[in-house]
């Protein structure tokens, strides 16, 4: 049904969002977290920072990881040389571009969760006699499970998207980092190629559509373990 | 055993609040807004006074001198405070056994002889809801299952914060019924927040009465319930002289029950109790009136003599005078009476009690 070239295209998107996902999603609990429950100086700051890719043009954003990812890059110097890590034109560097554009849908659906707990429930368990961390993880943590897994998808949906960071972060490589969305722009820019364009389209538009089922789904099942199947 | 004396200012006013209060139950009482919930999310470590103390069965919970920091304050998770608050906050993700064995692992790790579950569950009435989730339950049942959790939680001291305020009539009854079981039954030391008298009068053992932030009078309930100085915090023109006595028989054909009483032998509307049970009714000031002379022919039922023993003005005209009949009844009358009858402290009178209403109230005290 796929040509090699589709199946190389699909799996590499799908691999780079879902490492997107898994290596993201504990940093934004914890920038949701600090978000919504802690004041500290220089709070404004770090949430501008956090926010700043949504407003940002993609290729700056893209632009900024290569000076400082590349391997003449502050960070990116220093991961070559300690680790012989290279992210430039590698699909670990669409990962991380992907990773830097979705952070902040992550956080800021996550935060929101946060935002939504009720809070008496927290100081109830305290007066049970559970200390701050069994009350995060029996009580905070189940009841924004719905918005982690929406968090989660979201960020999913937006690395598959990913377009403008990644291609100037780490070009446009064939099976390494030429992820859907640039195959598609490639495709178009060589004549003759409008057949193969739409089944990517097609197949863009699926992989939407199925991440967006899978997390209803997800968030169906969880609000269910709230209210005991009284809505069932 | 709890002693606080604690100041924290608020947005419209300072919390400013000295008592102790020994087993049993113990009523906060004041209107809304007197500070009452404040006063309670300090002592379970909720909020923090700006200086004072609270100690809980010789365990200083927190200590802070007006000036330096605190010397201790025992966050709210080590406390060993049950907090029933007035939403059930009932966890919406664990069933109902889940709900009520949150606390259990702390206070078994606290080695205390435990409240078991089975006996909580089946006080109760739990058992047919354990595999239910909050949401599926009505307001009764949440609020049985919130003081269910608290009370397994084996706390030193159990803060119930009007757990009656969100429910019907008959569910407070019941609940009510409960909540003296939980005294008599687990020798439960609580604190019991409300601001209905009627509450107060059927529950209290002693009474805290709040107001403005201030505590204005603390001691044991009858007493401070009856007191006419106080009336205007515990009743207004409904106030009256709370008074405790065992039933001693029923006259089912006029529909009456006899009550031996400090004061005498008293008959009232007939109710639901047995002949031996303790009772405590409140007789309002404004249904007694006063004769100087022994009355026949007349219908009222309970005539008590005794000795004027104070006079306090109420205010519109009328005067509140205090009779030591064997415990001190407050009567209301005109101060236009009051004058012509001649009344003052040491005069011999009748008080002519018009009805023991239907503010009987059943205490299944273990006293």
């Amino acid at each position: 049904m796929l040509s090699p070239e589709e199946w190389e295209v699909i799996s590499l998107s799908l691999r780079v969002a879902t490492w997107n996902t898994l290596l993201s999603i504990l940093p934004a609990i914890a920038c949701a977290w600090l978000l919504s429950r802690r004041d500290f100086p220089g709070k404004a700051v770090f949430s501008t920072l956090v926010h700043l890719p949504l407003v940002v043009p993609p290729v700056v954003v893209g632009y900024f990881l290569l000076v400082l990812m590349g391997r003449n890059g502050l960070i990116g110097g220093w991961l070559f040389d300690t680790f012989g890590i290279s992210l430039i034109f590698s699909w670990k560097g669409a990962v991380l571009a992907t990773a830097v554009m979705s952070f902040p849908l992550v956080v800021r659906t996550i935060r929101l969760a946060f935002d939504g707990v009720d809070r008496k429930l927290e100081s109830a368990a305290l007066t049970l006699g559970a200390g701050p961390v069994r009350v995060f993880l029996t009580i905070t943590l189940p009841l924004i499970l719905p918005g982690i897994l929406s968090g989660a998808t979201l960020g999913f949906a937006r690395a598959l998207g990913e377009f403008g960071a990644t291609i100037t972060f780490v070009s446009n490589i064939p099976g390494e980092t030429r992820t859907l969305p640039v195959a598609i722009y490639s495709l178009l820019q060589v004549p003759g190629g409008e057949d193969r364009v739409e089944r990517l389209v097609i197949l863009s538009l699926l992989l939407a559509f199925g991440t967006v089922a899978l997390s209803e789904w997800l968030a169906r099942l969880t609000r269910r373990q709230l209210d005991g199947g009284r809505h069932a | 055993m709890l002693e606080v004396s604690v100041t924290r200012p608020l947005p419209a006013l300072t919390l400013e609040a000295h008592f102790s209060a020994g087993r049993g139950i113990t009523a906060l009482f004041g209107p809304s807004g007197a500070g009452k919930t404040s006063l309670v999310r300090m002592l379970a470590g909720l909020d923090t006074p700006a200086h004072g103390r609270i100690i809980v069965n010789d365990r200083p919970l927190f200590e802070r001198a007006a000036t330096g920091p605190a010397t201790c304050n025992i966050p709210p998770q080590k406390r060993s405070i049950g907090y029933v608050f007035q939403e059930n906050r009932l966890f919406p993700h664990y069933t109902v056994r889940g709900n009520l064995t949150y606390g259990r692992t702390s206070a078994a790790a606290a080695g205390k002889a435990p409240v078991t579950f089975d006996d909580t569950v089946s006080l109760l009435g739990l058992e047919a809801l354990l595999d239910r989730k909050p949401a599926t339950l009505s307001g009764g049942e949440q609020q049985r299952v919130a003081i269910g959790r608290a009370l397994l939680s084996n706390p030193d001291l159990l803060i119930m914060d009007e757990p009656l305020s969100s429910l019907d009539l008959a569910r407070r009854h019941e609940i009510m019924t409960l909540i003296e079981r939980i005294r008599d039954q687990f020798d439960q030391t609580i604190i019991y927040i409300s601001h209905s008298i009627e509450e107060v009068i059927r529950l209290a053992d002693t009474l805290v009465l709040m107001d403005q932030g201030k505590v204005q009078a603390f001691g044991p309930a009858t007493d401070i319930l009856s007191r006419p100085a106080l009336f205007p915090f515990t009743g207004g023109s409904d106030a009256g002289t709370v008074v405790e006595g065992i039933v001693t028989g029923h006259d089912p054909d006029h529909r009456l029950s006899r009550l031996d009483t400090p004061a005498g032998l008293l008959t009232l509307p007939l109710v639901p109790a047995e002949p031996g049970e303790r009772l405590r009714i409140r007789i309002r000031a404004r249904d007694i009136a006063i004769s100087t002379r022994p009355v026949e022919q007349i219908s009222i039922l309970n005539r008590l003599r005794g000795i004027v023993s104070a006079v306090h003005p109420a205010g519109s005209g009328s005067v509140d005078v205090t009779i030591d009949t064997g415990v001190p009844l407050t009567a209301r009358i005109t101060r236009k009476s009051f004058d012509d009858l001649g009344l003052d402290v040491g005069t011999e009178v009748f008080a002519l009690v018009k009805s023991v209403t239907a503010d009987a109230y059943h205490r299944h005290s273990g006293e």
